[in-house]
């Protein structure tokens, strides 16, 4: 009867139900229109093609451990391409593999799919290009080829990159985007967005400094990484921010200082003329009194 | 009522303990002040080792803040629990601090708490475990517990080392609203999404794995 008096007891005192979970869609793929399924793992053959499929699939998973060498930074593929590079609307990794090869205004040039994978280590993984016919691109070549099975050669098939944001109806803000950093991302990427760690491996990625990616990546652009963070973040809550608050944590996000531009043409001005001739990058602006970028040659590795 | 005289709440919550406990359990130890683990050691263990036959998570090893936000939950009722709530509400900010800091320093043992689950459900429990079940919004365990489970900073808490009982139950009771507080609602998100054949394929497996030892379940450390 006593412990009956405490349930009593505690009901009474119980305040009001605090919110529940904010409203977000189970996944990135919702706001695609993509119908498109990749096979299932359990249906890798199991034969020489498919140990190379599987370590496409472990090299997307935990790049620093699989592609060591090439590797200069903490991230690994899933970090931007969402259950192993499986999810539309996450930069899946079976629409890459049926748009290839294609004209490609970074390096302007048509890219082999190979040529593409290069670019992740040179700029997202902050490393160096493995070599053409190397087992890592053999085997991300295999497992984005596997991925694709059953799906038509298409360069607009729905799913690809990152779901097409409306334009923010405020610039992109840094005050507002450190506001919604420190309320949505904080938790796992940390105050300071150097990420978190156990033993070493990388459970959440770092966001801006020396372990993450650098000034030539994808991510770098604003409006990617607002597309990004949109569909993908915070995890497991898809499409809960708002476009404006997207579009600002964005812009916080790629204000911050990180490695050098591997495309270095020795000055931040000549490179960004070059490179960064966009209103997406903040590469060789001055943000908050700092110039972006200016931090001399990249470093070897 | 019961707080006019500071001896009674402890005996009060001891006859609460052995109300829900009934003859599962030893006798709590009677002379205990408020903060004493002895309070606790009931239900979780002379060691915060839990008790799996029963559903009572083990202390052994969280981190200091994750017990102490845990404690901080039941006495506020975000976390709805007539017994914890009644255990913890008396408690001091500096009993809260005392208790979490006894209990993050155990270590737990190795073994396994529970025999491997049948093969079908080991399968759909691993899988889910490493890799989710994103159709249905269900990220992997991994991917914010760690990639061994041992928990990842002080919201994050280790996996391992959990009854299954425990591990279901709180599915169920973020399902049903009787736990919140989580950091963003980000547990709670998942939990919703989880069929029951999913919760209790990963509660089995979950709680057949060994326990890694005291330096693998060592907090997040910044690597570099």
């Amino acid at each position: 009867m006593l412990a009956a008096a405490g349930t009593a007891s505690a009901a009474a005192q119980t305040p009001a139900a605090p919110a529940a979970p904010p409203p977000s869609q189970i996944n990135a793929a919702v706001g695609t229109g993509s119908k498109f399924q990749p096979p299932p793992e359990s249906a890798i053959p199991n034969n020489d093609f498919g140990k190379m499929v599987r370590l496409g699939r472990d090299i997307m998973v935990d790049t620093p451990k699989y592609a060591k060498a090439y590797v200069g930074n903490s991230l690994s593929c899933v970090n931007c391409h969402t259950d192993g590079g499986r999810m539309a609307g996450s930069a899946p990794m079976w629409a890459a593999y049926v748009s290839y090869p294609a004209y490609r205004a970074k390096n302007k040039k048509v890219n082999t799919f190979e040529e593409r994978l290069q670019g992740c280590f040179m700029y997202s993984e902050n490393g160096k290009a493995p070599p053409l016919g190397s087992e890592p691109l053999v085997a991300l070549e295999s497992y984005a080829y596997w991925l694709s099975t059953g799906l038509p050669v298409d360069e607009k098939t729905p799913g690809r990159g990152y779901p097409a944001l409306a334009k923010a109806a405020q610039a992109p803000d840094y005050v507002r985007g450190q506001k919604v950093y420190a309320q949505s991302c904080a938790i796992c990427h940390g105050a300071d967005g150097q990420g978190q760690y156990v033993d070493g491996k990388t459970v959440f990625p770092p966001l801006w400094g020396d372990k993450s990616f650098n000034w030539g990546a994808g991510m770098g652009s604003v409006k990617n990484a607002a597309e990004f963070i949109h569909a993908n973040m915070p995890y497991g809550q898809s499409y809960s921010l708002t476009p404006q608050q997207a579009w600002d944590v964005a812009y916080f996000m790629d204000a911050q200082e990180r490695p050098q531009d591997p495309r270095w043409t020795g000055t931040v001005a000549g490179t960004r003329a070059k490179y960064h001739d966009s209103p997406f990058s903040l590469y060789g602006t001055k943000v908050n009194g700092k110039l972006l970028g200016d931090t001399g040659a990249p470093k070897a590795r | 009522m019961t707080r006019s005289i500071p001896s009674r709440p402890f005996l009060w919550r001891c006859a609460v303990s052995l109300g829900v406990l009934a003859a599962s359990a030893a006798l709590p130890a009677m002379a205990a002040t408020a903060a004493d683990p002895a309070s606790c050691a009931a239900c979780h263990g002379a060691n915060g080792m839990g008790n799996a036959a029963a559903g009572y998570p083990r202390l052994a090893g969280l981190p200091k803040a994750y017990i102490e936000a845990q404690l901080k939950a039941f006495a506020d009722g975000q976390r709805n629990n007539a017994l914890m709530s009644a255990m913890a509400k008396p408690l001091s900010a500096a009993d809260i601090a005392h208790l979490a800091a006894y209990y993050s320093g155990l270590h737990l043992g190795e073994a396994p708490l529970a025999k491997a689950p049948s093969a079908e459900q080991a399968a759909l429990g691993e899988t889910l475990v490493h890799q989710g079940d994103w159709s249905k919004g269900i990220p992997a365990c991994i991917r914010c517990h760690g990639p061994g489970l041992e928990g990842v900073g002080t919201v994050f808490p280790p996996l391992l080392g959990q009854p299954a009982a425990y591990i279901e139950a709180q599915i169920k009771a973020w399902k049903e609203g009787t736990r919140r507080g989580d950091p963003q609602a980000l547990m709670q998100t998942v939990a919703l999404r989880m069929s029951d054949a999913q919760t209790q394929a990963a509660a089995a497996w979950l709680a057949a794995q060994p326990v890694p030892g005291p330096k693998a379940a060592a907090p997040a450390k910044k690597a570099h």
